[in-house]
This record gives structure tokens, sequence and C-alpha cells, in this order.
């Protein structure tokens, strides 16, 4: 394994080239993402973005370049997926919450089953994972009688039970209705003021111009332009950025 | 009779030696393995070479074998198709035939405005929907006269139609379910929208609701007809000439020899085999093509 | 006791077509209820067979090897689309020619599958292939997404089954299992061809014998096999609603 030092990006993209059967969607991307760092990846649908944030999660695997998180090589073939997935949250467009299980049961579910910690333990950390995304009233609900804005929130408490050093965001604010979307986002503001990794993929500019350190914009499968937020959305150069964003703002 | 028949079943023991071990000597100058790896790669086959000439050779030794049996099936099939099967379908035909009819009339008095007929036709159909098939078929057979006497001329019930009878019954029930169904998936709006139209009850039954769930009920109505196919067999029991009675009396006529069983009784699974599967192939195609699209 | 016994008794005095003689003769009583508790047994043994054959099947049918979906596929179509009362023919008559026998006293010879033996392995086929199917349709529907939920979360394969597949899967499947555990039942009549003394094969030698309790035996089968069902039926609604997910129309 590759030692890894916290001056080493903790997400370190090369190069990287993904196709779905004939259909290229990653055509060489790279990127590096430094600890503490949010970043926002933005760009049209189907411009690759989603497909890149579940690489790093190795739900999908890569034909060509490299992915080290944490100095962990995802193209490894003898690559254990349980300790990546220790250090690296994801939560989905479809909160994909398990139905059958109350709110705080998702929450404790994978530090009891996968990390094996003690039950009591992981109970008081659920409950402050609740509290921290404003649900603590909510913990015996199921996922069924919970609003959208809810459910993902339980979500991001689930992952965050994980203890993880990096949390993807995958569109996750992409099938709420609008009112709910703010509590979401301020959840997610909370846990990046806190010092968290986040790598988001987003349609919330406004969003992403406030939180983020760093913005990507992809487009047909490579990054056109990036840069700090300011910059970015003021002086982008590339006429497919401003193109998008003439759309968007 | 049918009694007679079931106490007349019993194991039949065989003291015929089905399969010869075939022995093949250890050797004596070398580990057993080592004697193994050095076996060119053919003799697989030739150990099996035993077992393809056993029959033929044991028939040559006057024996009965599995090569006779299949020849004496071969003889019998052309009996046991035309006059067995074919009438398990024909049996099978006509009780689906009153099983739709009485079941259609019995679905929509489910759905009768008038209480008593509701309720009743509600009890006859869980009645019959939930009580087994064989029972059902005694209970016609037995409770059901001989013969009726129609002025003064003396008519006698054969068995095979009271069995019609007694299996069209479960068919009427399972019918009458899905002409409920069907009507009931039927969204209440479209009973709104006609009735907003002065439409009457009958008028809104006959012309807008049924026509839009009778492409629904095929599917379900032609899985009915391969479950009571299958139910066909149980006829014998009660006596009915149908392929397993005469696979029997076949087995019989050919001196019970117990070769006989495995031909005879996979040639009945192959035959209902080859009628249902192409049934339940076309429901599920039906199935997805009339599926209720919103 | 004697009461109700006594009661029965002049009953098939003055209407000699209803003779209840199971309520008031020993010998008979001793046939309705074995035939009863063969038939429960019977039922019970193949439910539980037929539900671990279910799952074993689309276990199988899951599997990356082609030739163990065909496999499975071969048993879920033949199984389904042939008569069970014919199934159960071919294997106690042409299969059970082939078991082995053991003397349990030294003079008798008996097979070591007895015909019971057999209705249960071939009814628990028959209802198994049903299973398969509704199991592996159950599996199918939990959103794959809820599966990469969990593995994004480090379960593994088996715990994602586990505790996520297995628990959604099973409430899909409930009420279509419920109708199949349902038609079990009711087929295990059919274990009469080959002599199983269940309740109908009792019933039917009891009606050979006495004529005269053809109807009061007959209603008797009705009624208890009405009984079975509602039991079995009720339990199973009673276990969908426990299993139900408040704020899911599962």
């Amino acid at each position: 394994m590759v030692s890894w030092t916290e001056k080493d990006p903790i997400v370190s993209i090369k190069d990287v080239h993904k196709s779905f059967g004939a259909l290229e969607v990653l055509k060489g991307v790279s990127l590096d993402v430094m600890k503490g760092e949010v970043i926002c990846i933005i760009g049209p649908s189907g411009s690759g973005k989603s497909t890149l944030i579940r690489c790093i999660n190795a739900l999908n695997d890569i034909q060509g370049g490299s992915i080290h998180v944490r100095g962990i090589d995802l193209t490894d073939p003898h690559l254990n997926k349980l300790e990546l997935r220790k250090k690296v949250g994801m939560v989905f467009q479809q909160y994909n919450l398990f139905p059958h299980k109350t709110a705080i049961e998702n929450v404790m579910m994978a530090p009891l089953l996968v990390l094996k910690e003690d039950e009591n333990e992981v109970r008081a950390r659920a409950r402050d994972l609740m509290k921290k995304v404003r649900l603590e009233e909510k913990e015996n609900a199921y996922p069924g009688e919970l609003s959208g804005g809810q459910q993902q929130r339980v979500a991001i408490a689930r992952s965050l039970a994980m203890s993880p050093d990096i949390m993807l965001f995958d569109e996750v604010t992409a099938a709420l209705d609008p009112e709910t979307v703010k509590e979401v986002l301020v959840t997610i503001k909370d846990l990046a003021q806190d010092g968290m990794t986040c790598i988001l993929v987003t349609h919330e500019m406004g969003f992403a111009r406030e939180i983020a350190d760093h913005i990507y914009f992809t487009d047909n499968g490579v990054i056109v332009e990036h840069g700090p937020p300011e910059t970015f959305f003021t002086k982008a150069k590339d006429p497919r950025t401003k193109d998008f964003l003439s759309q968007i703002l | 009779m049918a009694s007679r028949r079931a106490h007349s079943i019993h194991r039949i023991q065989t003291d015929l030696p089905v399969l010869k071990p075939f022995y093949v000597p250890p050797p004596a100058y070398a580990s057993a393995s080592h004697w193994l790896a050095n076996l060119p790669p053919y003799t697989g086959i030739l150990l099996f070479l035993p077992l393809l000439i056993w029959p033929f050779a044991s028939h040559a030794a006057g024996e009965f074998t599995m090569f006779n049996a299949f020849e004496a099936l071969f003889n019998w099939i052309p009996f046991l198709f035309t006059s067995g099967f074919l009438f398990n379908v024909l049996i099978s035909l006509f009780s689906m035939l009153f099983g739709t009819l009485a079941g259609a009339v019995l679905g929509l008095g489910q759905i009768s405005k008038i209480s008593p007929v509701r309720r009743t036709s509600w009890f006859l159909t869980q009645l019959f929907r939930n009580s087994p098939w064989l029972v059902i078929l005694f209970i016609v057979l037995l409770a059901l006269p001989f013969e009726f006497v129609i002025f003064g001329v003396i008519i006698a019930v054969p068995d095979w139609m009271k069995a019609v009878f007694g299996l069209s019954l479960p068919i009427m029930a399972n019918i009458s379910e899905i002409v409920r169904g069907a009507v009931l998936s039927v969204p209440t709006a479209q009973w709104e929208a006609a009735e907003s139209l002065a439409f009457s009850r009958q008028q809104i039954l006959w012309r807008i609701i049924l026509p839009q769930c009778f492409k629904r009920m095929i599917p379900p109505w032609m899985n009915w007809y391969a479950i009571l196919t299958m139910a066909t067999p149980l006829c014998s029991l009660l006596g009915v000439e149908e392929i397993i009675t005469l696979s029997r009396q076949a087995m019989e006529a050919e001196n019970n020899h117990p070769e006989l069983l495995v031909p005879f009784y996979s040639f009945a699974l192959g035959m209902f085999f080859l009628y249902c599967y192409p049934i339940a192939r076309l429901t599920i195609r039906l199935e997805r093509k009339y599926a209720v699209k919103l | 006791m004697y009461l109700i016994a006594e009661f029965f008794r002049q009953l098939v005095e003055d209407y000699p077509r209803w003779n209840f003689i199971w309520m008031y003769e020993p010998v008979q009583q001793e046939k309705v209820l074995s035939g009863i508790w063969m038939t429960i047994q019977l039922s019970v043994a193949c439910l539980f067979f037929s539900v671990i054959i279910g799952i074993i099947g689309a276990f199988l049918q899951g599997s990356r090897n082609a030739i163990v979906r065909m496999v499975v596929q071969g048993y879920i179509q033949f199984f389904r689309n042939t008569p069970p009362y014919v199934q159960l023919l071919f294997f106690y008559f042409a299969l059970g020619q082939f078991t082995p026998t053991y003397s349990p006293d030294g003079w008798l010879e008996v097979p070591i599958i007895s015909n019971v033996g057999w209705a249960i392995i071939s009814l628990s086929f028959f209802a198994g292939a049903f299973n398969v199917e509704i199991f592996r349709a159950g599996i199918e529907a939990v959103p794959e997404s809820t599966r990469e939920a969990a593995s994004s979360l480090g379960f593994s394969r088996a715990q994602t089954f586990r505790y996520i597949v297995f628990p959604l899967a099973v409430r899909v499947s409930l009420p279509a299992l419920n109708n199949n555990l349902v038609n079990l039942v009711k087929t295990t009549t059919q274990a009469f061809g080959i002599a199983v003394p269940e309740l109908l094969y009792q019933s039917v030698t009891i009606w050979n014998d006495y004529p005269s309790a053809l109807y009061p035996t007959m209603l008797l089968v009705f009624v208890v096999y009405i009984v079975l069902v509602g039991v079995l039926v009720m339990s199973m609604n009673g276990w969908e609603r426990q299993m139900r997910i408040p704020g899911y129309g599962l």
C-alpha cells in the first residue's frame, strides 16, 4: 500500500477512462482533492459527473487511468472494498434508505454489522448524528413516513455513522421538493464547516458558489474548466462553460 | 369403486436386477492413483459401453429389460394417445366450456346490486375455490344419481360426464373471481363518467366496462385452462378411462413388469408437458401485452 | 361426551342417511382423527420443504453459471406444466422401485422411503417450483439502488442479501406465497392416489364400509378443508400485517 500523508491529495484521480459498452463516459479526467477541501462538480446531464464520483466509491470500475483514495489504489485487483468504503461515505439522489428499518436503525446498521461495534456506543453516536441532521424527534419513524428532505438527511447521517474521511454527494437535492432542498443543503454546509472533505455533484449553483473551495465543470466526459468559485463564476473562459452558466444563472 | 382402486395400490417389489455392477479388479503392482493415471482416455467410454449393451444383452438372455419396456410403450402409444390423452383434452374442453359459462354468470352475480344474489354468488365462489379438486370430484361422483328419468326414458350418466361436471365447479369459482376482479380493476371514474351520460347500469356494464376488461381476463383464463388440464388425470381415481387409467391397464396387459413404470408414466408426463407448456408461454406473452398500462 | 354420542345414535335412527358414525364409534373416530392429523403433518412438511426448495432455487437462479440457471429453469417448467397427480404416481411407482429397502424385523423388506415420504417429496417439489419463481420475483423487486447503498456502506454481498434484500423480498413475495401454500394444502388430497392415509383416504374407507355415513363424512371433509385453509390464510394474513412497513404499500 502506498503511504499517504496529510500533505498528499486525499483523492487523486489521474486520466480516468470509463465506458459503458461502446459509450465512453469519461475520457481522461484528472483531479486532486486535499483533505478538508470541498469541491463541486457541475455540468450538463450526461456529462459523466455522477459516474466519476461513483468510481471514487468503486461502485463502477474504470478502464484506464488511476484513482487513489488515501493512498488506496482502486485499480488494484485485490482491492479491499470494505477498507475503502469505511473511509468514503456516499449519499445518493434517491436516498436509498432501507425501507424496513427505522431511521435510527438505518443509521446504526452499518457500524453494527460492518464494523462490529458495540451496540450502546453505536446507538449513542447515532443519536448524536440524528441531532446533527436535526431529526432527533424522528428516530423511530420508518423511511416511508418521512418527507424526501428528511429521508435524505437520514441518509447523510447513515453515511456519517461510518466516520468516513470523505463524503460523496451525488445530486442529493435533485429529487427533492424545492422547500425541502434547503434543509439538506444546510446539513451539508454544517458538515463542510466541520472540516469534512466533500465531493459534490450538484445543480445548485448558488450553493456551490457558497461552500465550494474549488469548482470543476465537466462536459462530454472531460473537465472543461476549473477554479475557485469567484473566478469560475465570473471569469469563465471556455465558451462551453459560459454557455452553460448563462443558461443556469 | 374408486376405493377398490385405491386399495389395490400396493408397492410393486422387484427382484430383477436393475443395474449390474461393473467390477474392475484392483492392480496389484502399483498404487491405485498411479494406475488410474496411466489409463488411456477412451477407458471412460469403454466403462459405459456395458451399460449401453446391457439391455440388449439381457434381452437376449430372456429377461424383461428397459429395452422391452420402451418397446412395449411404443406399441401402446397410438392407443394411449388417441383413447387416453385426447380424452383428457376432451374432458378439459367440456369442463372449461361449462365452467366458463357458469363462472361468468356467478362473477356478474358477485357484483350484482341485489344483495341475496351477491351473497349467494360470493358463497358459492368461495366454497368451490377453497375446496380441493379431488374432494369435489368425489362428492360429485357419489352424490349425483347414476341415471335420470326423463319422460319415462332412463338416461344413464356416464362417469366421464360426472367428471366434467365435477371439474367445471372449481373452474366456475375461479372464473367468477377473474370476472369480479377484472370488473373492479376498471377505475370508478369510468362508471361515473358513463352514469353522467345517463347510461343504465346494464348498458354501462355491457357497453363500457366489460369490453375494457375482456382482454385482461384472457391470460388468467388460459392459466386456469392449463391447471384444469393438469387436473384431468384425477378422473382416473373415479374410474374414467383416461390416460392414467389406460396406462395402468396397458401395464397390466404387459404383465406389470416394474420396468414399464418409468416409460409409461414418463410418456404421460411428457404429453401433459407438451400440451401445457406452450399454453403457459402464450399466457405469459399475453399477460405482458395486456398488462394494465396507466 | 356420552350425551353427544347418544344424540348422533338417535339421529341415525330417525334419519338413516345421516349417520355421523365417527361421532359415536371409536374406531371410525380414530380413523377421522388420524386422517386429519396426517393431512396436517403432510401439509406442514410440504410447506416447510417447498419453501426451502424455493429459497435454494431462487438463489441458484441468480447464479452466474448458465448451466445451473438452465437446470433450475427446466425443473420449474417441468413441475409447473405437468399434473401433480401424475408426478406423485411417477415418484412413488416409477422412482420408488429403485429405492433401497431395509429390514426392520429381519422378515419384511421395507423401502426406506414410504408412500408418505414420496408424497412429501413429490408435493414439495411441485409447490417448490412455484415458490422459486415467487421468491425470484421478490428478489428482483428490490431496487438495484438499494443494494448499491448497502454496498457503499461496506456491506458484503452476503450481508446485503441477509439484512436488506431478503427481508424486503419476503415482504414482496408473501401474497403470492400465501396463494401457493393454500393450493399446496388442497393438493395434499391427491396423495390419496398412492394410499397415503390422509383425511380423504380415511373418509373414503369410512363411506365404503358404511354407505349411510356418506353425506356426513363428505360434509366433514368439506368443513375440515375449509377450516384448514382458513387457518392458513388467516395466519399468513396476520404475518403479512405484522411485516407491513409503515409508509409503504408492502
